[in-house]
């Protein structure tokens, strides 16, 4: 007997019950269906500019470093003046998002823009996020070629471009956009939830910032698209 | 239409055997709040030790005795948040699936309080006519705080006690290490937390410590003692009827 | 790993006699439940939360089969495999395998306590394979050989100039005048010297927070990054996740994701929570090329329809020992197996055997600060008593802890005798104890009086005192 057969087989006479009970059956495939949604904090539920504004302050709770920008074409101007100010090297690491290729990153003087997944010696990565969630400051990031999994991971800076009216109030409608954009039951290979930069705890329980992800987390938020 | 108003008071066996004064102090409280008090003699301990140690046969040996002697009021007042909590949360629990004795654990069940929070929810008593001179702090014993929730009701009546002033200890909440016979048991890890507890209890400057269950308060009684801090202590009944003259847990008369 | 369960009392023992230890546990009362109690406050919503977990779990639980096979069938149609292991051993041979098909030398590890549990660690060093730990904490007790005493703080029984001792062992390729002194060096340093182990690594082994049958995603909540970086940089992903993981649908998962971060450290949300579903995709730059689960039962199947079921709704926050005395006093390592406070107590005689951790369930006073802090709403206490009773009923307590509780409840039965023993053998007790009012020493009560002062009684018993005052001139039984 295999395994597989060996612990379906332990749970069914664990609980008393028959492969083919049909009323187990039903319940299983309607909540799989249906996917009834549980107890969502009213947190999140405000109008766009109230979310917003929740986003923001909840991702600096966080210490994420936030800013507001006008439009998409303000971005790459954003990127360079960030990296400026922290003596950082003109050169950012970047997937191929079509919002990302559109932006005018000619504008931002020298900067360098570095096509592709990222490696361990990039300084710098910029993603743009597929949605915000304003209860807790998350940004919702998938894996393709658009936004590498990568770029969220091995560089010291993460930058995020964030539509504001792509910041969604609560977890669960973050994620039923993904179902939307994917289709129900299926998933991009990778779904990365990020709440602000890496940080670990682990040394006498003293929080330190940039374990083995980012050190830095810099979300920019486009409010006029 | 006659209110019910008869109380078998449960007098729990620390109390019978080490600190009768609590049981007058608990029938005072009761009489001056307008209960008729009674005491069958043929009480004996709730069960615990039993319980706690695995052995659900003599518990509910133990459980059937008090159900029988106590069901017959109108309600049964104990002076222990864990006796009272084992009395109305745990007994129904033994008689599961019994036709008979479920149904009669449940009633019996229902009528069970402790003493203080009896006092302030079911009496409704605002205040107690009573003078504690000093600085009290009150341990939170844990089957009371949080198997019925009694917290407020305690410092609320000590609130109204004259001249005495409630000084919060750090912790209040937290464990003192008794825990019946996890106190024998494991006395290293027991005496640890009891330190603990002393060491909150001494930081609060509090003359006094009071709390609702007597293991918490021989415990922490024992162990201030052995440290020799100056700090008496009793059962938080004693200071609200007005009967703390006497000597406090563990010390020499006079 | 060797069960050291058996000796606990020993442990205890020697944990509380450990003034490194007794000072680093210091950090877990303060580190953690402060930040809860802010983080729990902050949401109005938490105990409705709590109670929608539960039920989400309890439905899961009872077609946990129907699940897992809805579960299967996704990672599949994902491009992933997934296989089934009845025990740790059968978990090993499995992970083994893929390794091997993968010509692996090297596995990078997330923080995972399954991988404790069926000691994979060990395994794979026999088998020529080396595992890496990634997460700080875990990297720091692999170095010093070790096993975490904490679910989600595995080094918290350390303090900082331990660490800085064993990254100067270790770490011998670095300048030795290198300033270590501060936390955040010592972080920096791990930072830089598992990076190049990242890239070399062939394999990338996790564990799971949870399992989604509606997706067939894999679920880990971390905040350093390290699971991330271990499941995207290696060319094969291997999650190791036991059964009770699963739960239905994105929303049930939304729902308990609000609780546990909440729970173990305080935080809304961890830093990073990943879903990963399948292996890598056409035009993915990055990714696994494999992407395997290895489903463990490993005793969990036994405590389905039991007394112990509701602990399989357990999410491994680690509030009930954040919030443990018991912990606090002693720390993980003393209860002797991978599961260490409140829910180690129920879990490790369910997992690892009663006869061998009998002593868990009972070295507590069920002060209950578990229970109420459990964001799935377990009844710890309740099953440390069942645990108990199980004992009572199989003899596997101490004869004369047995027999002393057959007496007592022989005279407690019956209140005549009980009467009549007690008004004899109180006052003169009290009589005893008179003078000073309280006991140093007494015979039969030395594990009270070893550290503690017996508070004599005060006379004769109450019950005695008011037949006086109630039946006037009335005798006494």
């Amino acid at each position: 007997m295999n395994g597989r057969t060996a612990v379906l087989n332990k749970l069914r006479a664990a609980l008393g019950v028959a492969r083919d009970d049909e009323a187990r059956t039903q319940a299983v495939a309607w909540r799989l269906a249906e996917t009834p949604t549980g107890v969502v904090p009213a947190r999140g539920r405000l109008p766009e500019k109230d979310r917003v504004a929740l986003f923001c302050e909840k991702a600096r709770q966080v210490s994420a470093s936030v800013e507001r920008v006008a439009s998409i074409d303000d971005v790459p101007g954003a990127v360079s003046a960030y990296l400026r100010a922290r003596n950082l090297p003109a050169s950012v690491r970047m997937g191929t998002d079509a919002r990302l290729k559109a932006m005018p990153w000619q504008t931002a003087g020298s900067l360098k823009v570095e096509p592709g997944p990222a490696g361990p010696q990039d300084e710098a990565g910029v993603s743009f996020a597929f949605a915000g969630i304003a209860e807790t400051g998350t940004v919702l990031l998938y894996s393709g070629e658009a936004n590498p999994t990568t770029v969220n991971f091995l560089p010291e800076h993460h930058i995020v471009a964030v539509d504001a009216s792509d910041i969604a109030g609560d977890l669960e409608a973050a994620l039923s956009a993904i179902r939307q954009a994917f289709g129900k039951g299926t998933m991009p290979r990778t779904l990365n939830l990020i709440t602000g930069p890496s940080r670990s705890a682990d040394i006498e329980q003293t929080l330190l910032l940039g374990a083995h992800g980012p050190r830095a987390l810099h979300l920019i938020v486009i409010d006029g698209s | 239409m006659q209110e019910s108003r008869r109380v078998g008071l449960f007098v729990t066996c620390l109390v019978d055997l080490f600190r009768p004064s609590v049981g007058f102090a608990s029938v005072k409280l009761l009489e001056d709040a307008g209960y008729e008090v009674e005491v069958p003699m043929a009480q004996t301990c709730c069960g615990q030790p039993a319980y706690n140690s695995g052995d659900r046969a003599d518990t509910a040996d133990i459980a059937r005795v008090t159900i029988e002697t106590f069901e017959e009021y109108d309600f049964i007042v104990a002076p222990s948040g864990s006796c009272a909590g084992m009395l109305k949360k745990h007994y129904p629990s033994l008689f599961k699936g019994d036709p008979q004795w479920e149904t009669r654990a449940a009633a019996f069940s229902e009528k069970v309080y402790e003493l203080v929070s009896f006092l302030v929810d079911v009496a409704g008593v605002e205040s107690v006519a009573a003078t504690h001179r000093g600085t009290v702090t009150y341990h939170d014993s844990c089957s009371g705080l949080r198997e019925l929730g009694i917290a407020r009701q305690p410092r609320k009546l000590l609130g109204t006690v004259a001249g005495l002033k409630l000084e919060e200890m750090k912790d209040p909440d937290v464990c003192c290490g008794f825990g019946g016979t996890f106190c024998v048991k494991y006395p290293e890890i027991s005496n640890k937390m009891v330190e603990e507890k002393t060491a909150n209890i001494r930081a609060s400057s509090a003359g006094t410590l009071l709390a609702g269950d007597l293991g918490c308060l021989m415990n922490m009684a024992g162990k201030l003692r052995r440290e020799e801090a100056d700090i008496k202590v009793r059962h938080v009944a004693e200071v609200l009827a007005g009967m703390d003259e006497g000597p406090a847990i563990g010390r020499e008369r006079g | 790993m060797q069960i050291t369960s058996p000796a606990f009392k020993e442990n205890a023992r020697g944990a509380l006699a450990d003034p490194q230890l007794q000072r680093a546990l210091g950090h877990v009362r303060s580190g953690f439940i402060d930040k809860r109690k802010v983080a729990v406050d902050a949401l109005p919503e938490f105990d409705a939360l709590r109670e929608s977990a539960r039920a989400i779990k309890d439905h899961t639980l009872t077609h946990l089969d129907l699940y897992l096979e809805a579960y299967e069938r996704k990672v599949e149609e994902a491009g992933g495999r997934v296989h089934w292991a009845e025990t740790a051993e059968d978990a090993r041979a499995i992970i083994l395998d893929i390794c091997r098909a993968s010509g692996a030398r090297t596995v990078t590890k997330g923080k995972s306590m399954i991988t404790e549990e069926i000691g994979l660690n060990a395994f794979l060093e026999k088998e020529g394979i080396r595992p890496v730990e990634t997460d700080l904490g875990e990297y720091i007790i692999q170095l010093r050989n070790e096993h975490p005493s904490h679910i989600i703080a595995p080094a918290v029984h350390l303090n900082r100039d331990q660490v800085e001792t064993d990254f100067r062992h270790a770490h011998t390729h670095l300048p030795e005048e290198r300033d270590l002194s501060e936390p955040v060096a010592l972080l920096g340093e791990a930072r830089e010297v598992l990076r190049s182990q990242f890239l070399a690594a062939d394999v990338g082994i996790t564990g799971a927070n949870f399992l989604v049958a509606e997706t067939g995603s894999s679920v880990i909540v971390t905040n350093e990054g390290n699971g991330d970086l271990t499941q995207t940089l290696p060319k094969v992903h291997v999650v190791v996740a036991s059964i009770e993981k699963v739960v239905p649908t994105l929303e049930d998962l939304s729902q308990i994701l609000r609780l546990l971060a909440r729970s173990a450290t305080g935080q809304e949300m961890s830093v990073y929570t990943t879903l990963s579903t399948g292996s890598r995709r056409p035009n993915d730059p990055d990714g696994p090329e494999e992407y395997h689960v290895v489903l463990i039962d490993n005793g969990r199947s036994a405590m389905l329809g039991t007394e112990f079921q509701e602990m399989l709704r357990c999410i491994r926050c680690g509030a009930c020992m954040n919030h443990c005395p018991v912990y606090h006093a002693v720390g993980g390592h003393a209860y002797g197996w991978v599961y260490p406070g409140p829910m180690g107590a129920v879990l490790t005689p369910a997992l690892a055997g009663l006869d061998k951790a009998g002593h868990l369930p009972n070295a507590s006073t069920f002060c209950g600060r578990c229970e109420a802090v459990c964001p799935m709403k377990i009844p710890l206490p309740k099953m440390m008593r069942h645990w108990r009773e199980r004992e009572f009923e199989r003899a596997l307590n101490p004869a004369v802890d047995r027999y002393g509780i057959k007496v007592w409840a022989m005279f407690a039965r019956r209140p005549r005798l009980y009467r009549l023993a007690t008004s004899l053998a109180m006052p003169a007790l009290a009589l005893v104890g008179r003078r000073k009012g309280a006991f140093r020493r007494l015979p039969l009560a030395s594990g009270w009086t070893q550290y503690r002062d017996l508070p004599a009684p005060e006379g004769r018993t109450f019950m005695q005192q008011w037949r006086d005052r109630s039946v006037s001139g009335g005798a006494e039984i």
